[in-house]
């Protein structure tokens, strides 16, 4: 089996985060930004937002909890990166710490990966931890299972999270499985992540919403990072996770720019990001549409509503405290997803609350999808299948009438 | 004038002969043989394997057989719900286990106990396996047959066909990556080449240069089809070239001839750092499972004439008698103990309780989360309110 070697530094960095709540360790709370001077805070994805409107629209404000780290965070300046640098900063982070942690997908060695999530990563750790594997998506998900199963810590990439559709045998029948029915003999440690959602003007195979397909797959655990600080964290996470995990990144969130913290951190895999607290209604999103949903926030704030913006983040299983805590206050939830309405997540999610928090509902839940057809190609019809932030301010506004 | 050209893989010489290369060759690949069917040696030059090895491997493929024919029955008094059986591959199963060390690692189809049983494995354990009780490494949550041990690098079983390939070469490149003096060895049959995990396993073990042994167990039958409906090549050792894998074929009734190939390819693969295939030329003597009747779309006699004339355990027997090394009382008695311990192991398994509730719910994860804990809850509440509806004999 492959041998265990931990590095001093590594492991005396992570004991100060050790007791890390992802709540805690914030730079950027609502009060930390307006406090800071001279800083800039700016997140930008491709034209959906503009800079400056920075104060009402914090992507990462912490949660309810106690609000104890801002002051403490206040001191680190941080650095700046985009989401795919963020990525790849946790994925740097975990080879160095852990020599079983490898990489296999197409194109992820001396290329750099189709994203550029892995550049860097093969000149530095060579040819063997950075694979560049051949294209057959079912046995490179294969040979990371039967990698992890001796001992190594794959993470395995997608270069489209809809090739891994022809992974889908291996992923369900075995990684979600041989852990159970070996009888806990072997685990199988193994991130399997990529880029999907609908990006503009891919096609209809390559903007798939892999999580509606995988979710039913008992065995995996399924997160979806939105903001370069939670992609991260995310990434660290399921990389120290013992249970196979899905990393669902978004094709247009590459690209966004934050500052995230110098010290290291993980986020928990369970837990949902309290984006904006408020007290009208429960908005639950993730991945992508958190910015239409931001977006849409805007004016309904303009329009004296006040929404509560959660982005669920754990797909698999749902962060149910979190969300709970929310639907107890506001009484109406409204889902955005990027999921085609039959079968989502936004349909799961719909179940599991009404079968939770029936008696907290004013009104029945309502869930924004994307419709049921393949994504086409031509952009104007490609924007009419994402739900847009117009349609979010106009379902919020009618479930705050009832 | 001579010209070639200069491309990824060497140089190509051209010709101005347009020539197909044939769907097949005239002559199919030869099989290594070293025991005839009367078991006498062909030549001098095999691997020679000592008494005490010789009279090991007998022994457990008697034990294999004795195995298959007691669990075969207890699943025909309705005592187990499935099982199927290695008749006519004992050769194929022990001698190439014998062939291997303990720290190679074994990825299986499902027909190849006979591995297990050579590292170690109890007849009890197998047994508690099937009848998924208690004392089940997989805690019973697999179907009968499906057996796995990390102890003797024997991966669980999963059902799907050609699934472990890939993983096989995962196992490589992890041995790879420790520089371990060992290998991994994964079986599988006619059928399962068929797979495109097949295709695509040879080819990442060729490329990642993988220290794996690829058993093809060449069976004639997958269930009903047989080999002329699976695929047209020469059967599976031709298309080892294909994939820049060095490939042999041998047969697979005879031990030392098996043994021999995998000790030979086994070497290759770890000094040389690369992939071998191995086909073995067999027959399924029994049928797929215990849910067919293989006499509906194959002639008995067909069975008949491998089952007898072409034993494995027959062949090796008298080469070994031969030697001096085994005589009947020997046999007679090693089969009545084995018989023994045999029914011995099931009645206790019979009587040994099944997993408790709880590891229906264990093991999906490392930490039971919190919709399972919920789930679990639920289910014990609707056990206490409707007891006569649930089995009597799991523990709560």
């Amino acid at each position: 089996m492959a041998s265990i070697f931990q590095a001093v530094g590594a492991a005396a960095a992570l004991s100060s985060s050790n007791s890390f709540d992802s709540k805690k360790f914030y730079l950027s709370s609502r009060k930390s930004v307006s406090e800071r001077k001279g800083s800039i805070f700016v997140v930008r994805s491709d034209g959906r937002m503009s800079s400056g409107r920075v104060d009402k629209l914090v992507t990462n404000a912490v949660a309810t909890k106690a609000d104890s780290a801002a002051a403490s965070t206040a001191s680190k300046p941080g650095h700046e990166l985009l989401l795919f640098e963020a990525l790849r900063e946790g994925l740097e982070e975990e080879m160095d710490r852990d020599p079983r942690v490898c990489v296999m997908g197409e194109d992820v060695g001396h290329y750099g990966g189709s994203y550029k999530v892995t550049k860097g990563l093969a000149p530095k750790y060579g040819d063997l931890r950075v694979l560049d594997t051949p294209i057959a998506e079912n046995s490179f998900t294969g040979m990371a299972i039967g990698a992890a199963m001796t001992g190594l810590r794959p993470i395995v990439e997608g270069m489209n999270m809809g090739f891994l559709l022809l992974a889908f045998n291996q992923i369900s029948n075995n990684c979600g499985m041989l852990h159970y029915t070996s009888g806990g003999q072997f685990t199988i440690p193994v991130v399997i992540r990529g880029p999907g959602g609908v990006g503009r003007q891919l096609g209809a195979e390559h903007s798939q919403r892999l999580e509606s397909y995988f979710q039913s797959i008992p065995g995996i655990q399924m997160v979806a990072c939105s903001t370069p600080y939670n992609a991260k964290g995310l990434m660290k996470a399921a990389i120290r996770s013992e249970n196979p995990v899905i990393l669902f990144e978004h094709v247009l969130l590459y690209n966004l720019k934050e500052r995230i913290p110098d010290e290291e951190y993980i986020c928990n895999l369970e837990e949902a990001e309290m984006v904006r607290p408020g007290e009208h209604i429960t908005i639950l999103t993730y991945s992508r549409m958190r910015y239409h949903v931001m977006q849409a926030a805007k004016t309904l704030v303009n329009k004296g509503y006040d929404p509560e913006v959660i982005d669920i983040r754990s797909l698999k299983p749902f962060d149910l405290h979190t969300i709970g805590n929310s639907v107890k206050k506001t009484h109406r939830v409204l889902i955005v997803e990027e999921c085609m309405r039959t079968g989502g997540i936004g349909a799961s999610l719909t179940a599991a609350i009404t079968e939770n928090f029936h008696d907290y509902l004013d009104a029945p839940i309502v869930c924004l999808s994307s419709q049921d057809v393949p994504t086409p190609y031509a952009g104007t019809l490609e924007e009419f299948t994402i739900v847009q932030p117009a349609q979010i301010v106009t379902a919020v506004e009618q479930l705050c009438q009832q | 004038m001579f010209q070639s050209l200069d491309f990824p893989g060497g140089r190509v010489a051209f010709t101005s002969e347009m020539s197909f290369i044939a769907e097949s060759s005239e002559k199919r690949v030869k099989c290594y043989r070293v025991l005839d069917d009367n078991g006498h040696p062909m030549s001098s030059r095999f691997e020679q394997i000592s008494k005490e090895v010789a009279v090991k491997m007998y022994s457990s493929m008697v034990t294999l057989q004795i195995m298959d024919t007691i669990f075969y029955e207890a699943q025909r008094q309705g005592r187990l719900s499935i099982y199927m059986t290695s008749n006519g591959e004992e050769a194929i199963n022990i001698a190439s286990a014998a062939a291997l060390s303990p720290d190679d690692v074994v990825l299986p189809q499902y027909r190849e106990p006979g591995v297990l049983l050579w590292r170690g494995f109890t007849l009890q354990e197998f047994t508690n396996q099937c009848f998924g009780n208690k004392a089940d490494y997989g805690k019973g949550r697999q179907m009968p047959i499906h057996y796995g041990s990390n102890r003797l690098n024997y991966f669980t079983v999963s059902s799907p066909i050609a699934t472990q390939l890939p993983q096989a070469v995962g196992a490589a490149y992890s041995l790879k990556m420790d520089r371990r003096d060992a290998c991994v060895v994964t079986y599988f049959g006619d059928g399962g080449s068929s797979e495109g995990d097949f295709h695509a396993s040879l080819n990442f073990a060729a490329v990642m240069e993988a220290p794996v042994v690829f058993i093809c167990r060449n069976n004639w039958w997958a269930i009903s089809t047989p080999t002329s409906e699976q695929f047209r090549s020469d059967g599976i050792v031709v298309r080892g070239q294909a994939y820049g894998v060095r490939s042999i074929r041998v047969d697979g009734n005879d031990a030392l001839a098996v043994y021999g190939a995998i000790h030979a390819a086994r070497e290759m693969a770890i000094r040389e750092h690369r992939p071998i295939l191995v086909e073995a030329l067999t027959y399924r003597v029994g049928h797929h499972s215990t849910s067919d009747d293989s006499t509906r779309y194959r002639p008995a006699d067909e069975i008949q004439h491998w089952k007898i004339s072409r034993n494995p355990l027959a062949r090796f027997r008298k080469w070994i008698k031969r030697n001096g090394w085994l005589n009947d009382e020997d046999e007679s008695e090693l089969r009545g103990n084995v018989r023994k311990q045999l029914l011995h192991a099931i009645q206790l398994a019979e009587r040994t309780e099944k997993p408790p509730l709880e590891d229906l719910f264990t093991d999906v994860y490392d930490h039971l989360p919190s919709n399972l804990q919920e789930q679990e809850r639920l289910l014990r509440e609707t056990i206490e309110k409707h007891p006569q509806d649930y089995p009597a004999d799991v523990p709560v």
